[in-house]
């Protein structure tokens, strides 16, 4: 899960990471009554879950209480790069002295975590990769005071550095972080080295360890599509397309919408609906489930049903059709189902006995898709 | 020959008295493979019956290794607990530990491989998150159907369960020496270049079937291993085209970030290295035919 800017500085000041104050508002007249507490001059700053935010206008210095009130409207409402900002942090001005840049990160390919640093941070930094240091970290040892020390001397930054590091690698452990990044972190006039914006990847693998993480879901901000697939326990990801997809197994269904968008490339540019993994030994019920969301979905115009038994049993998620399409009457989208693997026969036997008005059930993987496809074109 | 196990492996099951660890025991065993015990703390000195098999429950890897000679571990162990399970097998010097757990922390993973290098490697870690490693007709360590396939002398290597199934299915007049599910999480003990490498050395493996997917490189680090050191024959499938950038894909390592982890780009770099990508499952599997 990714975190606002908001939120990740709530965790770093938890672990001691000094950010700031901050405020955190949705409309401009709260936004002024935050501006009055905190003192001006303020920045107001998009809260959204993408970088680039100031480039794209989403960050404004305010030196009065009309600046706010005008900032926090322009940026409140705002688009960028496909996220709306619902939210704006008010936080005072600072005096940057310097700008530096630091993460931790996984590093994947080395199976370890790996630090970056530079002592020319800002919003630049995309544009100056060269200034960035890579330091492996070590599992099993983490940043320490030496550590700490060896990052900021091989990146040049400030001594007063090293502990905000290590306070940094408190956050990325305890809270059990893919992703701690801080860009700005700044040097500001009395030398006070200052979290001035904050971004954080959460595990979700590590969810059980941290009931407290689940505040940070914002449920407004969810496609209401794949909250009610997350409330079934259902992994799904709701895409710009035509095409409903169902299958079982990550790689499978990935593989199954590129088949879908090949597919229809031919039928006027149709394109799959979205990701949803019923996962191994599916039951009936999940097949159900699943497929209650996908018919729900107004941009849905055929469904493609697409399992290879491996542990789930294809009787089962017959049986799952089956039982969805009872329980939902009368369907006016096409479905179109291939069953490969365990029980194969079983679950081609049941659906052909069920006699389902609009199911059909093709042999490939590539000729479903291209039914599946055809009948959701233009 | 095949890789990593074969006729001769002793298989122990870390978490085999419970619910999944109990089922697929039984599956492994129906499957022919020698299953020889099973470890569970706390339960040392039970005996189980599964199928027509009576196995001995031990508390420790340790134990279990010195009574039944094991040389492999599956590891059925609930996410909270997976961490211990694999720090224990590489303790005790297990040959292979195969893990099959899905949603272990990514911290706990990097923990658990840091700790076996840590030990200088001596337990060939597979997985997380995956189905295991199959040598048809000899052993099968994890939750891969026996029976979708048969023997032969395509070696297989993949992160994804289904689509291994898939290739092992329309592949199965021909047969595979060994399939290896690497798995999909971001962290992972062995790896495509690790199969490669085994595959290459195996007499018994004429062609390497290569499944990939979105996020991280571990697809274009294989194709530059490929172009240095495999001789044999190489057809690749990357899974992910469509996929958008930022979303997790089901496998918890799924993920293009920003321009990075593309299956465009791993395609690109496996052709460019000589791999024969197929377009699909099914066309994957025509280039394989040719070439064999």
């Amino acid at each position: 899960m990714d975190l606002y800017e908001y939120q990740a500085k709530e965790l770093f000041a938890k672990h001691g990471v000094p950010t700031g104050p901050q405020r955190v508002v949705g409309n401009p007249s709260d936004a002024v009554a935050a501006a009055r507490i905190l003192g001006l001059p303020v920045v107001i700053k998009a809260q959204v879950k993408v970088g680039g935010r100031g480039k794209a206008g989403g960050v404004k210095l305010a030196r009065d209480t009309d600046e706010v009130n005008a900032a926090s409207e322009a940026i409140l409402g705002l688009d960028i790069k496909g996220h709306l900002v619902r939210k704006v942090m008010v936080t005072p001005a600072s005096d940057i002295a310097q700008e530096y840049y630091l993460s931790f990160l996984l590093d994947r390919a080395n199976r370890t975590y790996i630090a970056l640093a530079s002592a020319s941070g800002g919003v630049d930094i995309e544009e100056n990769p060269d200034s960035l240091v890579r330091i492996p970290v070590d599992p099993l040892v983490g940043v320490d005071q030496a550590k700490a020390d060896e990052i900021v001397a091989a990146a040049g930054l400030p001594a007063a550095a090293a502990p905000v590091i290590t306070q940094l690698w408190k956050v990325f452990t305890a809270e059990e972080a893919t992703l701690v990044e801080v860009n700005p972190l700044i040097r500001d006039g009395q030398d006070a080295v200052v979290a001035l914006d904050g971004k954080v990847t959460l595990d979700d693998n590590a969810a059980f360890r941290h009931a407290e993480h689940a505040s940070f879901v914002d449920a407004a901000a969810e496609d209401p599509l794949e909250a009610a697939a997350k409330e079934k326990h259902l992994n799904y990801v709701k895409l710009a397309g035509e095409v409903g997809i169902i299958g079982n197994g990550a790689g499978l269904v990935m593989s199954t919408l590129d088949v879908v968008a090949y597919a229809g490339s031919r039928y006027g540019g149709v394109k799959p609906a979205n990701f949803l993994d019923i996962g191994g030994g599916a039951s009936a019920d999940v097949m159900a489930n699943g497929l209650g969301i996908i018919l729900t979905d107004p941009d849905v115009r055929s469904v493609f049903v697409n399992v290879f038994g491996g542990i789930t049993a294809c009787d089962a998620v017959a049986d799952g059709i089956v039982q969805a399409l009872r329980f939902l009457g009368k369907v006016d989208k096409p479905i179109v189902v291939r069953l490969d693997g365990n029980n194969a026969e079983l679950g081609r036997q049941i659906l052909a006995e069920a006699a389902l008005p609009g199911v059909t059930l093709v042999d490939t993987m590539d000729e479903a898709a291209d039914q599946a496809a055809q009948l959701a074109g233009v | 020959m095949a890789i990593f196990i074969n006729a001769d492996s002793r298989v122990i099951v870390q978490g085999m008295t419970g619910s999944e660890g109990r089922k697929h025991t039984a599956r492994m065993l129906a499957a022919g493979t020698n299953v020889v015990g099973g470890v569970t703390p706390g339960k040392g000195g039970q005996t189980i019956q599964i199928g027509q098999s009576d196995l001995p429950v031990y508390d420790s890897v340790a134990k279990a290794m010195a009574d039944t000679g094991a040389d492999v571990s599956v590891i059925f162990v609930p996410p909270k607990f997976a961490k211990g399970a694999v720090i224990e097998a590489v303790d005790a010097e297990i040959g292979l530990a195969v893990v099959i757990t899905e949603g272990i922390p990514v911290h706990d993973a990097a923990y658990f491989w840091a700790h076996a290098c840590s030990r200088g490697n001596r337990t060939r870690i597979i997985g997380p998150n995956c189905p295991g490693v199959i040598s048809p007709g000899k052993a099968n360590a994890g939750i891969i159907p026996a029976d979708i396939t048969t023997a032969g002398r395509i070696g297989l290597v993949s992160k994804s369960g289904t689509l291994t199934y898939q290739l092992m299915y329309e592949l199965r007049d021909i047969g595979f020496s060994t399939a290896v599910g690497i798995g999909g999480d971001p962290v992972i003990g062995t790896t495509h270049i690790d199969c490669l490498q085994a595959f290459q050395d195996d007499p018994e493996t004429d062609l390497i079937v290569m499944i990939g997917e979105i996020g991280g490189d571990a697809e274009e680090r294989a194709a530059a291993f490929v172009a240095e050191h495999v001789t044999k024959p190489v057809v690749g499938y990357v899974a992910g085209f469509t996929a958008p950038e930022g979303k997790t894909m089901g496998h918890a390592g799924a993920i293009v970030s920003g321009s990075a982890g593309t299956a465009a780009a791993k395609k690109d770099a496996l052709e460019a290295a000589g791999v024969r990508v197929g377009k699909t499952p099914s066309e994957t599997a025509a280039l394989a035919r040719d070439l064999l």
